[in-house]
């Protein structure tokens, strides 16, 4: 139910905000100069890390409940224990993915 | 002998839904699924392993066929499993006919526009001078 709700929730968040900032990004590489600073000084300010590192979450979220999707669309995976057992497994998987890319990316910056 | 006998079950049943269609929507929804499984960790990896992120860096990689071609891909897909993923909420929850279509009419103009100004910014970057 959760999980459903999430993949959802995080294909929509994906769609309007992951697409603006793709556009948003690749429109001001292509104008580069000030553009592309002003996109810098954005997704480096800590309002914008917040909007990244929700969309990185978002998309491992929707990467991991689709595949899950994906099983129990070829009609697999409905017993309620390994229903129970994949749906937390998305959940925690793109929790320590996110974590994991963010101290990665993080600390290369640092 | 009859069609009956011949038609495969899916075939026999095949349009004859509540909606009379869809099913074209509902496999396009997962073939596009698929794609960006790949081409969303192709982008991710890439991000994560250019030498940096500067612009210089960036446009010498969507100048190579092997950065732009599946940038290129990824915004397409992107787009359109974006817009067949909103057309299901939308077909959820709104039932009102003319308002069904004006905003799937809607969201389709957005898809495509914004793909659009995704894909011509990716050509300057891709065809344009050298950064």
């Amino acid at each position: 139910m959760l999980v459903s709700i999430l993949h959802r929730v995080t294909g929509g968040a994906l769609t309007v905000a992951g697409l603006a900032v793709l556009t948003w990004w690749l429109m001001a590489l292509a104008e580069g100069g000030d553009a592309y600073a002003s996109f810098t000084k954005a997704s480096t300010h800590w309002a914008g890390m917040v909007v990244l590192i929700g969309l990185t979450w978002a998309f491992f979220q929707h990467l991991l409940s689709g595949l899950r999707h994906l099983v129990m669309d070829s009609g697999h995976g409905f017993e309620l224990r390994t229903n129970k057992l994949f749906a937390v497994a998305t959940v925690v998987g793109s929790l320590l993915l996110t974590a994991a890319l963010w101290v990665y990316v993080l600390g290369r910056a640092a | 002998m009859s069609l009956g006998t011949s038609a495969t079950p899916l075939g026999r049943v095949r349009g004859l839904g509540a909606s009379g269609e869809g099913g074209e929507h509902w496999l396009r929804e997962r073939v596009t699924s698929v794609a960006l499984l790949l081409l969303g960790s192709w982008l991710l990896a890439s991000l994560l392993f250019l030498p940096d992120l500067t612009p210089a860096t960036l446009t010498e990689w969507l100048r190579m066929p092997s950065g732009a071609v599946p940038m290129a891909l990824f915004v397409i897909t992107a787009f359109a499993h974006g817009r067949d993923g909103m057309k299901v909420v939308v077909d959820d929850y709104v039932h009102d006919a003319g308002n069904n279509f004006a905003l799937n009419t809607l969201l389709l103009f957005a898809a495509v526009g914004g793909a659009s100004f995704a894909l011509f910014a990716l050509a300057k970057i891709a065809f344009g001078d050298q950064a």
